[in-house]
């Protein structure tokens, strides 16, 4: 079976990239546009995993992972957190809110695409 | 007439009244609960005016008029001086002093002899005062029973000698109650208060009658005084008196202080010194108030009398009489009683303690020490002198009555004892406020004093009375004219209270002065006299324990604290002590040098300072320190002073430097956190793109097999990605050089219209593609010519012009352009019928990468940046630059720009 | 330390005011009646008066 993509963020472009190379690796995929998106799309399409990006208007990332986290039904998620602002704090309060990998952006696509395959295999 | 046992009832009855609140007013302040409060101790210090005010002073204005006023105003003036006074509490209340004699002689080095010398001059002084108090009562007794008055009764059926021996035995219950003679006497200061009521509402009452009963009132009593010559005169002042009336003020005022009852209860008695904020001014308006009828009952009665016989010190009485008036009279004679008793007993008690501790025990100490020493308790033979000495002050004021009878040396007294105390003056402000006065300069200065005193006040007194030859005084002291008593070198045509004030001050003031100058003082002088002098600059504590070496032990000065204030007070003081110095008990107590100190203030609240220190040094091994270590001692503890106040002031400015210092740093961190912020945010804005960019290269390098539609897709969206880094880049500097103050102007005249029309130009292609409507409505050229940076200024229109373009929506969009020169200014409006803001976003949108339109759509295209570089442009050439827009009606961006104003 | 308070500065002051308006020469000023009354004796009751109130007025207001 294929696993199931959520990629939540605002910048067009950057979802254009992600879900490209999503699809390249035989993932299923949906887009969210900001937070609140996000976290109807995590209840409709129930994916595996989600690429959650900090700063998005309506709900941040980090206001979305907490609720994901608050739910015990979906302990299963893995959450991937994508960031421009590279502040060690930011890190660390994402990684406190429950996400299970931090990526800053920009990120390398290999890097990338090895880490969602791992934590997906890991599962 | 009344009956001489309904006087003898109502008197008694009037003491027991007294005993009875002096005796509720002491268990109070035994259960710690004062009666004491300002009005009390402002009452109280009315003792000041004895039976001499409220008989004597109508009698002086039946021959002096007004004058009699300046013993009231002297006292009204000097009390002002709060701060002299508060001093003299604060030395006394440290230093455990209990009469004006320990002052002076605590002041001088703990000096038994200058102790001894106050003592006697306030003997002098004063008895004969306490006489008069005496003959006030008789007199008034004979007033209310005339056939009494011509019988010369035995001494034993004297009722005056009675009256006496009342008030002895009232004295000694109340002067001496405790045991322990350090404490104060509340009980009494209660009672005298209730005595100074009592007779300020019997003389108002007198004034009341004579002035509204007797007469119609103040303008009749006068107009009639007027009409009659004998009278007339008392309306008027005498201005060739004038010297007479400023020494008159002068001696009073010094009084007030001086007179030994006076200090008694302003200094010794007072509990508070926030009392004097009350007595202040309620004791000069009780003396304003009991004086206010003096001369209308004086007018009064000598209309009344005419020329008979009446002696006018005792109209107060005689009037209220002759119109059958007796409940009146009765009232007057409680008054004068109480006037009479209230000086007598506070002045005897002040008089006893200087007499034991500052005559008596000096004497027995040195004479029968040996005797005394093996008692256990002394504090019961202290008690005993002290009550055998007010017998003996009061024995001898009756003794003096008796001699003097009607005699000018008793009637003359109240301003020849004025006169005594006035010598105190230079020793007594010298110590307080001059370091350098010496004991030896005191006691030359009072002694001189004294003695012109005696010569040219006291002796004339008894040669007046027909006691003395008048010879020194009519031809001077062995027939030498400049010896005259009371013209002495010639100095004639004054009166003889001021002859007597000007020569005994000058010779007291001057031998003061000049011998202090002229005398070194010894090491304990020195030191007492910076105890005194900087009281309120100095913790006493703080030199004590330097200016004292020596070896003591605990047992020796314990003993003696039980000896002379009994073991119980000893014990109890003794453990106040150790608590303060948190010892638990006191016998672990160490002796040093504190304690050593506190057992002599102890004592001298007992025996006096002068006898305290010869009885802590009969038992403590004293090294004696030169006067030399004594000052460098005090020079050094002033040094320290000096140094801790400088300390404190440094201190103090560190403090403030220290709180502008955190702000300064508030500020910083706030910058820094504001700079952080703002790194973080570029950065932000940086990665963005370049995320977009390196995952589609990486991608398109990862794969060449990418098809063609996609690959053209993804170097497009790079394209524009890097172009949207390279504006980003751009901006970012250039706010950065605006904000700095870097940026490079060129100034020049600039016709805003053409700008207007350039930057339309320019983005016309724009406008075109989106199929937005633009309009322009432009002043006639050369009318909105303003000083600026023309490529700035098409910078600000083409960015207001894109954003408008960017939010308003495409085909039915529209964009207004309006420039008007008025008002001093250019006004350049750019409206749009776009979405609109809201109120909290029209000033959003001037923060840095804040952008507008929080679309769900997609993400502008803006830096944002824009807006706040354009609001730093126009801001720099004076301008202003704001938005004006409702959600949902369009917005309006408004700048302007002044006009120069020289065109 | 204690420095002296303006309370008792005022009430110095005051005396020192109160010195030569109660004394001569100010005090051969006031002459005649004013219904009756001789106009000395009003000058000098008044003074006084006056005196006190403004001394009860300084010593009576908290001061700071």
């Amino acid at each position: 079976m294929s696993y199931k993509i959520l990629i939540a963020d605002d910048e067009p472009n950057i979802v254009i990239s992600l879900e490209f190379l999503m699809k390249k690796e035989g993932f299923q995929v949906a887009i969210a546009n900001d937070g609140e998106e996000a976290l109807a799309k995590v209840d409709s399409f129930k994916p595996d995993l989600l690429l959650l990006d900090v700063m998005m208007p309506r709900k941040s990332g980090f206001e979305v992972c907490e609720a994901l986290r608050a739910d015990p039904a979906r302990a299963g998620l893995r959450i991937v957190m994508l960031t421009a602002k590279g502040r060690q704090t930011e890190v660390a309060k994402g990684l406190a809110l429950g996400a299970d990998a931090y990526i800053t952006k920009p990120f390398s696509t290999k890097d990338l695409v090895a880490k969602v395959k791992s934590m997906l295999e890991s599962a | 007439m009344t009956s001489s046992w309904f006087v003898a009832f109502l008197a008694t009855a009037y003491l027991g009244v007294l005993f009875a609140i002096a005796r509720y007013g002491d268990a109070r302040a035994d259960a710690g609960k004062s009666v004491i409060t300002a009005n009390v101790y402002a009452l109280s210090l009315a003792v000041y005016c004895t039976s001499w005010t409220f008989f004597g002073s109508v009698g002086r204005a039946t021959s002096g008029g007004l004058s009699f006023l300046t013993i009231y105003l002297g006292p009204t003036l000097m009390i002002l001086a709060v701060s002299v006074i508060v001093k003299m509490i604060r030395i006394s209340k440290s230093l455990r002093i209990t009469s004006i004699a320990d002052f002076v002689a605590s002041r001088y080095g703990k000096s038994q002899l200058l102790a001894g010398l106050v003592t006697v001059i306030a003997v002098v002084g004063v008895v004969p005062y306490i006489a008069l108090q005496l003959k006030a009562i008789s007199a008034s007794l004979d007033v209310l029973f005339p056939m009494s008055a011509e019988a010369s009764e035995p001494w034993w059926r004297d009722s005056t000698f009675a009256i006496a021996a009342v008030l002895a035995v009232f004295t000694i219950l109340f002067g001496t109650r405790h045991l322990d003679a350090t404490e104060r006497h509340e009980g009494m200061v209660a009672a005298i208060a209730f005595d100074s009521v009592v007779k300020l509402a019997a003389f108002v009452m007198v004034g009341l009658f004579v002035t509204f009963g007797l007469f119609d009132g103040f303008p009749d009593l006068f107009q009639r005084a007027a009409a009659n010559p004998d009278v007339a005169g008392l309306l008027e002042l005498d201005s060739t008196r004038a010297g007479t009336w400023a020494s008159l003020i002068l001696v009073s005022g010094l009084a007030i202080l001086f007179l030994p009852r006076q200090f008694q209860i302003m200094v010794v008695e007072n509990v508070d010194e926030g009392h004097l904020r009350r007595a202040v001014w309620l004791f000069p308006l009780y003396l304003l108030l009991i004086n206010l009828f003096v001369l209308p009952v004086a007018i009064g009665g000598l209309l009344h009398f005419g020329g008979r016989e009446v002696n006018p010190d005792t109209f107060v009485l005689t009037l209220p009489l002759s119109q059958g008036a007796e409940g009146l009279a009765m009232l007057t004679f409680l008054g004068g009683l109480s006037a009479a008793t209230g000086m007598v007993i506070v002045e005897t008690i002040a008089l006893s303690t200087m007499v034991c501790n500052d005559l008596v025990m000096p004497w027995l100490l040195r004479s029968q020490w040996h005797n005394l020493a093996e008692k256990k308790d002394l504090s019961h033979i202290l008690l005993g002198i002290r009550r055998g000495a007010i017998a003996l002050v009061l024995l001898l004021g009756y003794v003096y009555f008796r001699a003097a009878g009607e005699a000018y040396a008793l009637v003359g007294i109240g301003l020849i004892s004025f006169a005594a105390v006035a010598q105190f003056a230079p020793a007594i402000f010298g110590g307080m406020y001059w370091k350098a006065g010496t004991r030896r300069g005191a006691v030359s200065g009072l002694l001189a004093g004294f003695l012109v005193w005696l010569y040219t006040l006291l002796l004339p007194s008894f040669a007046k009375s027909g006691w003395i030859s008048r010879d020194f005084m009519d031809a001077g002291l062995f027939g030498w004219p400049w010896l005259k008593a009371q013209a002495l070198f010639g100095l004639g045509g004054m009166d003889d209270i001021t002859h007597c004030l000007f020569w005994s001050l000058f010779a007291n003031l001057g031998l003061f002065v000049g011998v202090s100058l002229l005398s070194r003082p010894n090491a304990v002088e020195a030191s007492q006299a910076e105890r005194f002098v900087d009281i309120f600059r100095l913790d006493p504590r703080a030199a004590d324990s330097r200016l004292w070496r020596g070896k003591a032990s605990v047992e020796a000065l314990v003993g003696l604290l039980e000896r002379f204030l009994g073991p119980g007070r000893a014990h109890q003081q003794l453990a106040a002590y150790a608590a303060r110095h948190r010892v638990a008990d006191w016998r672990k107590l160490s002796a040093d040098a504190q304690f050593v100190h506190f057992a002599e203030t102890q004592l001298a609240g007992a025996i006096g300072s002068a006898s305290a220190r010869v009885m802590v040094g009969s038992v403590v091994e004293e090294e004696t320190l030169g006067l030399d270590e004594v000052l460098d001692i005090l020079d050094e503890a002033s040094q320290v002073r000096a140094y801790s106040r400088e300390l404190e002031r440094k201190s103090k400015e560190l403090e403030a430097a220290t709180a502008e210092l955190r702000q300064a740093n508030d500020r910083l961190l706030e910058l820094d956190r504001l700079k952080d912020d703002f790194i973080s945010t570029v950065t932000h804005e940086l990665r963005t793109p370049l995320t977009s960019i390196r995952a589609l290269s990486e991608m398109l390098h990862d794969d060449p097999k990418l098809e063609l539609a996609d690959r053209t897709r993804f170097l497009g969206i790079i394209v524009t990605e890097a172009e949207r880094l390279t504006r980003l880049i751009n901006q970012i500097l250039d706010l950065a050089k605006l904000e700095s103050g870097q940026a490079e102007w060129t100034t020049g005249e600039v016709d805003i219209a053409e700008v207007v029309r350039e930057s339309v130009d320019s983005l016309e292609q724009l406008f075109r593609d989106k199929q937005v409507a633009i309009s322009t409505e432009l002043p006639e050229e050369g009318s909105a010519v303003v000083l600026a940076d023309r490529d700035r200024l098409v910078q600000v229109m083409i960015n207001l012009l894109s954003n408008a373009v960017k939010f308003v929506p495409g085909e039915t969009g529209r964009v207004e352009v309006t420039v008007k020169a008025d008002g001093g200014q250019v006004r350049v409006e750019v409206a749009d019928n776009g979405p609109g803001l809201s109120p909290g976003e029209s000033e959003l949108i001037f923060e840095k990468f804040r952008q507008g339109g929080n679309t769900l759509t997609d993400k502008p295209q803006g830096t944002g940046l824009g807006l706040p570089i354009s609001r730093q442009i126009v801001e720099y050439f004076g301008g202003r630059l704001w938005v004006e827009s409702r959600p949902g009606q369009g917005a309006t961006f408004v700048f302007t720009v002044p006009l120069p104003t020289n065109t | 330390m204690k420095r002296s308070s303006p309370t008792r500065q005022r009430l110095a002051a005051l005396a020192l005011f109160g010195i030569p308006l109660l004394t001569y020469p100010l005090l051969a000023l006031p002459e005649g009646r004013t219904g009756g009354v001789p106009n000395v004796f009003l000058y000098l009751f008044g003074v006084w008066g006056v005196l006190i109130a403004l001394a009860a007025w300084v010593a009576e207001t908290p001061s700071k």
